[in-house]
């Protein structure tokens, strides 16, 4: 039997409810459940003042409505598994450390932020700052994994050091932001100034792509390592087809301000031109004495 | 006793615990799967000689490697389990990282591990990166065909080897038929190996010599030219040709269950007698009877 929280009535303005997850709530009789406090607003209440509960459950945790602002769901967790049938608000699964989140609906912004293990799973799309990091901390996400069946907003893994975080539509500008290691997958494509800023980690698009003007251009290739992840995201329910399985992908290392030893691989092919004939495009122009053509 | 004409001699097969390892080769196509998993095993037939044991163990279809690529499973054993270390650096360095397009993966979960990976890195000179999923770190080192992919820890177990038959005929081409099909039989049995080439070795030895230097020499108990000069022979008159098989194993079941196969495939196949090699049971704790093996 699961353990089911259903929202009785919307929060008039956010509810701060880091006690939703399964390490407070499994095992938890009803009464005990209803009476951990939350934050409204500035106002100190009861879970049970939203929430109604029912069933009782060890690690399996079902929480229904539109959460969408209830923030800190499932933040912090370390076991169990927690599933949302609905939306849910800022900093979800922030700083998880194991077990699953699942969230049906879409995510508000710091989904998954200083993440340390375990798994987050948006169906839907996620926000900004997805997998990032919090003002003064040296590192966003430091391990586990984010799948998004969405889009998701910009600063996706920003500050990265170890971990994968996956998104099947397009995220958004300056993903990978200062990221120290990490892989972040853009089945969708990039947005601008992707991995600005990184030291080392690996952003994948399957989209074509401009890298800043401070990547340099290695060659194309097939990257042994991609097949295990991509298998992997297969495996996690995210539509990866043959071709990026078996494609060749353009390694572009960055980002030459800090290190260089991250890399963008862009998949080649497609209707759009290759890397090289690009390249020879921006050469031929050069010889030329004109700027670049612009993209 | 009698199998198929064949007389099982009511003997053991003495066998010894040594550590092994099952290394997982996957590149572009069968074939130089193959290539690197027969170079990984080239030159380890026996310990005394070669400082490991090793043979491949089968052919993987893509659908059962870590990376979707074919590859072979091959298993590799040592006295211990530093040595067995040294073994799988010093060969996956020298014969899988310089195999075109090859990838190499731990094959065995178990609960000692040894570092593999993390040892090969430094091939990269500083430019290796590593990569961590579902808890595994893997290592992709820049190499002039492109990059090698590694495992950085690989499963060690106490295996067990020295399982052995020994396959007695009227002359050569019964015995090489026999031996044949009982080779044939064993290699169907997972998680085992025949480390000498074809699975079949021509010069079983027995322990020490009258040279001083030489710790094993030929089994002149079981050398059909020497019947006659020997005090002490094991060949029947009829007999002009003796083959034997050594098997290791990662388990003892699957060296009882090789042997088993052997040895019917082996009597129905030319064979007039079956023995097993021991050292009158003071070398190993492994005692295998034969007459145990026949149904």
């Amino acid at each position: 039997m699961t353990l089911t929280l259903s929202l009785r009535e919307q929060p008039a303005v956010p509810l701060e409810a880091e006690v939703l997850s399964p390490d407070r709530l499994a095992g938890s009789g009803r009464d005990e459940i209803e009476a951990l406090p939350v934050w409204h607003g500035n106002e100190r209440t009861r879970v049970g003042e939203f929430f109604t509960v029912s069933g009782a459950g060890d690690d399996d945790v079902r929480i229904e409505g539109d959460l969408g602002r209830v923030k800190l769901v499932g933040a912090g967790m370390t076991a169990g598994r927690l599933t949302l049938a609905g939306d849910a608000g800022m900093h979800a699964g922030a700083g998880m450390r194991g077990g699953e989140l699942h969230i049906e609906g879409d995510v508000g912004d710091w989904a998954g932020a200083g993440m340390r293990g375990g798994r987050l799973v948006v169906r839907g799309s996620a926000g900004r700052q997805l997998g990032g990091v919090y003002a003064g901390e040296r590192a966003g996400m430091r391990g586990g994994e984010i799948v998004v069946g969405g889009d998701a907003g910009a600063q996706a893994g920003a500050g990265l050091r170890r971990g994968l975080i996956a998104v099947a539509g397009r995220v958004g500008d300056a993903a990978g932001l200062r990221m120290l290691a990490g892989t972040i997958v853009a089945l969708g494509g990039l947005g601008a100034r992707a991995g600005a800023g990184m030291r080392r980690g690996t952003i994948v698009t399957m989209a074509p792509a401009t890298p800043l003007a401070t990547f340099v251009f290695s060659c194309i290739y097939r990257p042994p390592f991609l097949g295990l992840y991509l298998r992997r995201l297969r495996a996690l329910g995210l539509a990866v087809s043959d071709e990026q399985l078996e494609g060749r992908y353009a390694r572009w290392c960055g980002d030459g301000l800090n290190l260089r030893r991250g890399e963008i691989l862009i998949l080649e092919g497609g209707r759009s031109p290759s890397v090289l004939e690009r390249l020879e495009a921006d050469r031929r122009h050069q010889i030329a004495g004109l700027d670049a053509p612009r993209r | 006793m009698k199998l198929h004409g064949a007389e099982i001699v009511d003997t053991f097969a003495e066998a010894f615990p040594m550590w092994g390892a099952r290394v997982v080769i996957t590149a572009a196509n069968p074939a130089w799967a193959l290539e690197a998993g027969r170079s990984l095993t080239g030159f380890a037939t026996s310990v005394i000689g070669c400082k490991c044991e090793a043979g491949i163990e089968r052919e993987l279809d893509p659908d059962d490697t870590p990376d979707g690529r074919p590859g072979v499973s091959a298993l590799l054993f040592a006295m211990d389990r530093d040595g067995l270390a040294k073994r799988l650096v010093e060969r996956i360095g020298q014969c899988v990282l310089t195999s075109p397009t090859s990838a190499c993966f731990n094959g065995l979960d178990a609960e000692n591990t040894v570092d593999v990976g993390g040892q090969l890195r430094f091939f990269g000179d500083g430019y290796q990166a590593s990569k961590v999923l579902e808890g595994r770190r893997y290592w992709r080192v820049p190499v002039m065909e492109g990059e090698f992919l590694v495992e950085e820890r690989f499963g060690a177990v106490e295996g067990v080897a020295g399982g052995n038959i020994i396959i007695l005929a009227r002359d050569a081409e019964p015995a090489l038929r026999a031996a044949e099909a009982a080779a044939g039989a064993m290699r169907a049995v997972e998680g085992v190996i025949m480390p000498f080439p074809g699975g079949i070795a021509r010069s079983g030895s027995k322990v020490g010599s009258r040279y001083s230097s030489l710790p094993a020499s030929t089994n002149d108990a079981l050398c059909p030219t020497l019947r006659g000069q020997v005090e002490h022979t094991e060949v029947p008159h009829d007999v002009g040709c003796v083959l034997e098989i050594v098997i290791d194993g990662l388990a003892l079941e699957p060296v009882r269950e090789a042997m088993a196969r052997g040895l019917r495939a082996a009597a129905e196949s030319g064979a007039s007698r079956v023995t097993a090699g021991n050292y009158g049971g003071d070398l190993g704790p492994f005692h295998i009877h034969l007459h145990e093996l026949v149904p």
